[in-house]
């Protein structure tokens, strides 16, 4: 009766009309250890189904949650930078050395002017020798007596 | 989307994903990247996912398509997949049933049937899915898929048949 049934179940199998619910009968009875000599090819069949189901994916997956850059970040980090540096770069910039009394800041002045006029002097001493060559240049003169002479040797 | 979020509704059918792509492509390597492929191509998209209305059967739809896809471009390198894996790790549970050699028989004869027939099988007789579900995820009608599934079932239980009547083991 069961073999009957079985073998109806085949035949309705091949034909791709079984349910699962069916197939599943099917399976169970080829899984077991009481099939028909004659039905023993299908043992394998089913075997290798249920052996199938069984094989897992074991490879692990990289999930990366991707760090979208946020360009907003860029402002805000330069307007920190920004305004650090206004706020650290101030007093650096206020202070030159400002001299209060009036006095003071003439005395200061002249004798900064003092070695100013000193350095000055000393740069032009040493461009004295210049001098020299306008002395030579000036007895030189006689090249204008030569000149002189000549004018009047074409002239006849 | 958490990471946690997505697994919990990648996990139950990233298996499935593996064996379709592993009865297509064969080898377990290029299932494996193939099945990763197709999970970090549903991580991108993840904002989208709750607008699918059944993720699996689209991710089952993916899968068959990178693999085409593969295969294809496979097939234009002139190259062939090796698959040097026809023993499956589950040996233990091959010996259990006490039918090591006639399992591979069978693994052989599922291999050289039509890709379309092979997925077929895969998708009724392993991972048991409606004929309606597979209809939908192969893009077929549901006819075409009784069809190709009762002559897949043929051809195996023909070739099956052979051998065990020739004695071959």
């Amino acid at each position: 009766m069961v073999l009957n049934n079985i073998e109806n179940l085949l035949k309705k199998y091949e034909k791709g009309e079984t349910t699962l619910k069916e197939e599943q009968q099917l399976k169970s009875y080829f899984l077991s250890n009481n099939v028909a000599p004659h039905l023993e090819m299908y043992k394998p069949m089913f075997a290798y189904f249920l052996v199938n189901q069984q094989e897992t994916f074991t490879k692990d997956v990289p999930l990366k949650t991707k760090n979208i850059f946020n360009y907003k970040w860029i402002s805000v980090a330069a307007v920190a930078i920004i305004t650090l540096g206004i706020y650290f770069g101030q007093p650096v910039n206020d202070d030159v050395g400002t001299i209060k009394d009036p006095q003071l800041a003439f005395n200061e002045v002249s004798k900064s002017l003092e070695m100013i006029s000193k350095r000055f002097n000393k740069g032009v001493s040493t461009v004295k020798y210049l001098d020299e060559v306008n002395k030579g240049t000036s007895t030189l003169g006689y090249l204008n007596e030569i000149e002189n002479a000549t004018s009047i040797i074409f002239k006849n | 989307m958490t990471q946690s979020e997505f697994l919990n509704i990648v996990m139950p059918f990233k298996d499935k994903v593996f064996r379709l792509s592993k009865r297509l492509l064969i080898s377990r390597e290029e299932a494996e990247d193939a099945t990763q492929e197709v999970l970090l191509k549903l991580w991108k998209n993840k904002k989208k996912i709750q607008e699918y209305k059944n993720i699996e059967a689209f991710s089952m739809t993916m899968a068959k398509n990178f693999c085409f896809d593969k295969l294809k471009s496979k097939q234009a390198q002139n190259l062939k997949i090796v698959h040097s894996n026809y023993e499956d790790n589950n040996t233990s549970l091959q010996k259990q049933v006490e039918l090591n050699d006639s399992v591979d028989w069978v693994a052989k004869i599922i291999e050289e049937l039509p890709e379309q027939q092979r997925l077929i099988i895969q998708l009724r007789d392993i991972e048991e899915y409606d004929l309606d579900e597979i209809a939908k995820m192969l893009d077929m009608n549901n006819t075409a898929v009784r069809v190709n599934l009762s002559r897949a079932r043929k051809a195996i239980r023909e070739k099956l048949t052979n051998t065990h009547n020739y004695g071959i083991k």
